[in-house]
Order: C-alpha cells, then structure tokens, then sequence
C-alpha cells in the first residue's frame, strides 16, 4: 500500500534538510457543524512509542472541524480487541465512533501498530490497519491513521499524511520550509538572505518551484525535493521570471516572465526548455494556474482596466472573464475537483478570501481579514490555506471551503507567508 | 573626473535614501573623452561648455495601484538618458517597487510595469534597450515597514542603478 512506497520519499527529505528551528503552533477559531463525535482511545503499550500516536490523531480529526472528540479519560484496562469494548458505556458518552489499538516494539528493533475503528450505535468494526514502522515514523502513521479514520467516516480522503510548503521571513532571513499539514516536523527547503517566493508542488509532491531573489531579480527555480542536487534556474531571462504553476500531469510549468515588454503568461517545459508565449496582451498577466483537467489556465489579467480574473484554454484562444464584482480580484486557485474558484478581493480597502462557485458564479466571502493572500487549496478541496497577519506579523490561516471553520498557525517572532499545499502522496 | 563622479553619487545617498547603500561607480580606465561633464575634474582643465548633468536623483514615486510617471520626474529622467546615450558602455538596473498591499504576484507585475515605464522614457531620452534593464522586486524588497501611507508612499518607487551599484 502507499505507505512503503511513501515512506523511502519521507526518509529523503529528511535526509536534504535539517529541522527547521520554530514549530508552527495552531490557534482554532470557531467549529464546524455536524461534527462527528469520535472517541480516540489510547493504544495498549502505546508508551512503546516515541510520542504519543492516539494525540496526534486526535488532534488531525479535531482540527479538520469535522470530528468533536469525546472525553476518554477512565478507561481500565484498554480495550484492544471489539470484544473488549463495553459499547452501552460510550453510547452513554455520546460517541458514534471510536477507536481503539495497540503498540508493541519487535523483537527487531521496530515498531507495530495496530488498530480497529468502530462504529458505537452498530457495535460493529468499520475497519482497521496495521503499521511497521520505525520510531521515526510515529508521527507519520498517526496521520496515515487519522487519514483512514477521516475517509471512512465523511467518504473523503484525509489530508493529514500531505505536507504544506512556506515561507518564513525572520530578520534578513527567508527560508522556503516543507512541514507536516499540521505544521509540525519541519524542514528547510532553501535558507535565503534575499526574498523566496511562490513556491509551488510539483503534482508528484517531488519537485518545489520557487522564485528566489538571490540575484537581485526574480529568478524561477525548480528543486528537486527527494535528491540533494543544486536547484536549477528554469526561467531567467531578462526583466523577471515569477508565478509559477504546475500542469497536472507536472511536464509543464505555466510562469511570468518579462522578456518581451509587461508581464505575460508562458509555458514550457519543466526543465525550462521548449518555452512559448500563452497571452498577448499590452498589460500584465500574471498568476496562472491550471485547472485539474488541464486543459485551462486562470489568471489575473489588467487588460480590463483593473486587476481580474480571465480563464483562457492551453492551446489558446480568446480569455472569457471570470470576475466583475469590485476592481481587485486577483490569485486564483481552482479547487481539485475543479468546482470552485478561490481567489483575494479587495473590498472596501480591505484583502479577503472569496469562493465562486463555477456553475452558478454564486461567491462566498469566507474571511474577513484585512491583508489575506496566497490561498492554497487542500488536496481534497475541504480546507484552503491562505495568508494573513495578526498584530502586523504574517501567520498562515485555514479556512474551510464552506467558511465555517477557522484555524490559524503562526510562529513566534517570525513573518509566515505563502503557504502552498501539496499533493496527495503515493495510492 | 572619480571624484566629481563621487560627490554625485554621495549627493545620490543623501537624496535617495536608498536601503541600500550605493556604491561609488568605479570607471574602468580614463576616455578620452570625459565620461561624465558634471565638473571639472582637478587638473585645470577647460570647464565644458555644455549643461551639468545632474544624476543624483535616482527614484521616481507613484500613486497607489499607478504606474504613470509624473511630469515632475522627466528632468531626472531625461538627465540619466542623456548619460546613457553619451556613455555607451554604461548599464542600468531599474528596480520597481509596490507596497505591501494586494497580490505578492500582481506586485511584482506591477513594480515590473513600473520599472518597464521608467526605461520607456530613458530610451526616449537616448538611451538604449540594451544598457537598461527592468526588473521587479515587488513588495519583496521595502525600504520603509511600518503599514500606513507613510511608508507605503516611499515603496512605491523605482531606482535607477548603475553597473557596479547592485
């Protein structure tokens, strides 16, 4: 299963950057309706393990403002087998769903984990998984754990095991860091004394594209995140080089370059070669991203008299505008099944987060913050990551796609900034 | 001729109060032909005979979400021209910069367009495509972090950089 196929990958970034100094630390901010009540026992033996696996996945389904996780305090001894569990007690508690299992070290040195997730009302198991793993991979199988517990209960796929990627500005120095989607476990990616920008996943989660400032102008980069080779420029011509975006098959970058007079829309290949011009226009485009079918881009285009949203096909052909309310949309981002159309708006001087939904062009506000930028789509289209500021200090921030549920994650005494969220890894 | 470069340029630090420092442009070996008539140079020489060209100044200043170049901007600019068509061998960097506001992205199309204006009128003025080249730092880069128009006006610039400045 994914897992062994994932785990030689996680080893390898791993092995390319050192940890990163300050954690992400996460705030949330009002809940989420129709939440799942969900009680997450502690594994039997689960002291064998280097953290503890059962908090961590508590935390990820609590997080996701999906799940309220029931109180599981005084329970002697832990059940391990369905057999064990006394279902009237959690019934009593108000639990639909719970989870129980247990850890053990083998006799090699490595880890086992196991466990069962059952539904309370049937009294009957939903499903389970059992892990090898080593200490390293605690907190790993916690979200590949609290990823099963997610699919099984709302029908979609967990995010918990993706990574998120950001930059953080502290003093004269920028760093472009990959971390678990819960913030925690990072890495740096690139340490910088001039800007980073724009990082953005390869669909393979393998390669980062980035613009970097390191000589003295925007330059495109593409690091390749599973080999420690020098990151090569893919786009540096003269003027600026920025905004790039993936195809969905990750053999071609969508980028900004300056080459030919204002800012305008390119393509090539994604090791730079076989580059051609996509928009024409005596203004700026900028901001492209391909929807997942690949067959369109969205961009941000002046070409009307201010800054909004055009779609136009790969191959070419007239743009059709997308947005007409007010006189700044810009950034934006389709969610994976294509429906919705995240982008920034400026209302009344103020930057937020808005949601159209594509068939009906129906949008939704869905923050209500004054600086929000860079919104970044979770793999499942459930969560948007995007950037904001609190106290003049740049934090990230999590919304969900219906605007019900708020997180935010910041780290002390530094900028945290455009956030990118990257792809579903391994099947 | 180094040192009347110099006052310039030092003239260039108190005006501009550039983020950066500037460096003094170092020439590379003496014309024969003056590079630069802003001043006699030590030796007694003949004063020339043609108007200063005063390169001190070296940013232009836009309104928000604006990147036309205001009237009081075109002496600077037609003096900087001026410099690089008579010094061919001359290069320029032309930064444009945004405040903090709006799309990280959109801003550096923006300082681009900013930036792009700026060499626009130093080839009308004589220079050529080749010697100047528009680049963006977006908001990237400010000079001045506070978030209130006091600084937000003194980010939306472009500089002009010599070779040897950046």
């Amino acid at each position: 299963m994914s897992w062994r196929t994932f785990a030689p990958l996680l080893a390898a970034i791993l092995l390319l950057a050192g940890p990163a100094r300050a954690q992400l630390t996460i705030e949330i901010i009002g809940g989420g309706a129709n939440q799942i009540p969900i009680a997450v026992l502690p594994f039997a033996g689960e002291s064998a393990l280097p953290q503890s696996i059962t908090e961590i996945v508590e935390q990820d389904l609590s997080r996701s403002g999906r799940f309220r996780a029931i109180f599981v305090g005084g329970v002697s001894p832990l059940p391990t087998e369905i057999a064990q569990v006394n279902f009237p007690e959690w019934k009593s508690r108000l639990a639909d769903a719970m989870v129980i299992g247990q850890a053990q070290r083998l006799p090699d040195g490595k880890l086992e984990v196991r466990f069962r997730l059952l539904d309370v009302l049937k009294q009957s198991q939903i499903g389970g998984v059992a892990f090898t793993l080593t200490a390293a991979q605690t907190r790993l199988t916690a979200h590949k754990i609290a990823d099963f517990i997610y699919e099984k209960l709302t029908g979609e796929r967990g995010v918990f095991s993706t990574r998120i990627a950001y930059i953080v500005k502290q003093g004269p120095r920028h760093e472009l860091r990959v971390a678990d989607a819960d913030g925690q476990n990072a890495q740096s990616i690139l340490i910088s004394s001039e800007p980073i920008m724009s990082p953005a996943w390869s669909p393979d989660g393998t390669r980062m594209a980035y613009v970097s400032f390191q000589n003295k102008k925007p330059i495109l980069f593409v690091q390749n995140l599973t080999a420690s080779k020098q990151p090569a420029p893919v786009a540096n011509y003269r003027g600026s080089n920025s905004a790039p975006a993936w195809s969905p098959d990750g053999k071609q970058l969508a980028a900004v370059l300056t080459k030919d007079g204002t800012s305008q829309i390119y393509l090539m290949s994604a090791d730079g070669s076989n580059l051609r011009r996509l928009t024409v226009s005596g203004g700026i485009d900028t901001e492209p991203f391909f929807t997942p079918d690949g067959q369109s881009i969205y961009f941000t285009s002046d070409r009307g008299g201010s800054p909004q949203i055009y779609r136009m096909p790969v191959s070419g052909g007239d743009p059709v505008r997308m947005t007409f309310e007010g006189d700044y949309n810009v950034s934006p981002r389709v969610s994976p099944d294509g429906k919705v159309l995240a982008y920034i708006s400026r209302v009344s001087g103020r930057f937020q987060l808005m949601a159209m939904d594509l068939e009906s062009k129906q949008v939704q506000t869905l923050t209500d913050g004054q600086r929000d930028e860079s919104p970044s789509f979770a793999p499942n289209g459930r969560i948007i990551l995007y950037a904001t500021d609190v106290d003049n200090r740049g934090v990230l921030a999590a919304v969900s796609s219906d605007g019900r549920f708020r997180q935010r994650l910041g780290i002390q005494a530094a900028d945290v900034r455009e956030p990118s969220w990257g792809p579903f890894l391994g099947n | 001729m180094k040192k009347a470069l110099f006052s310039a340029l030092s003239l260039a630090l108190l005006y501009g109060c550039a983020s950066t420092p500037v460096e003094p442009e170092r020439p590379a070996a003496p014309s024969a032909q003056p590079a630069l008539p802003v001043s006699p140079p030590l030796a007694a020489r003949p004063a020339p005979a043609a108007p200063q060209i005063d390169l001190s100044k070296r940013s232009v200043f836009y309104e928000y979400d604006k990147y036309d170049i205001r009237d009081e901007y075109r002496p600077v600019l037609q003096a900087h021209g001026k410099y690089l068509a008579e010094n061919r061998g001359k290069k320029m960097l032309i930064q444009g910069n945004c405040d903090e506001r709006g799309s990280r992205e959109y801003n550096i199309a923006l300082g681009q367009r900013r930036a792009e204006g700026v060499k626009r009128m130093l080839v009308l003025m004589g220079a050529t495509e080749a010697q100047v080249e528009p680049v963006s730092l977006g908001e990237e880069k400010p000079r001045c972090t506070d978030h209130a128009e006091g600084c937000w006006s003194q980010n939306r610039r472009s500089d002009m950089l010599y070779g040897g400045e950046y």
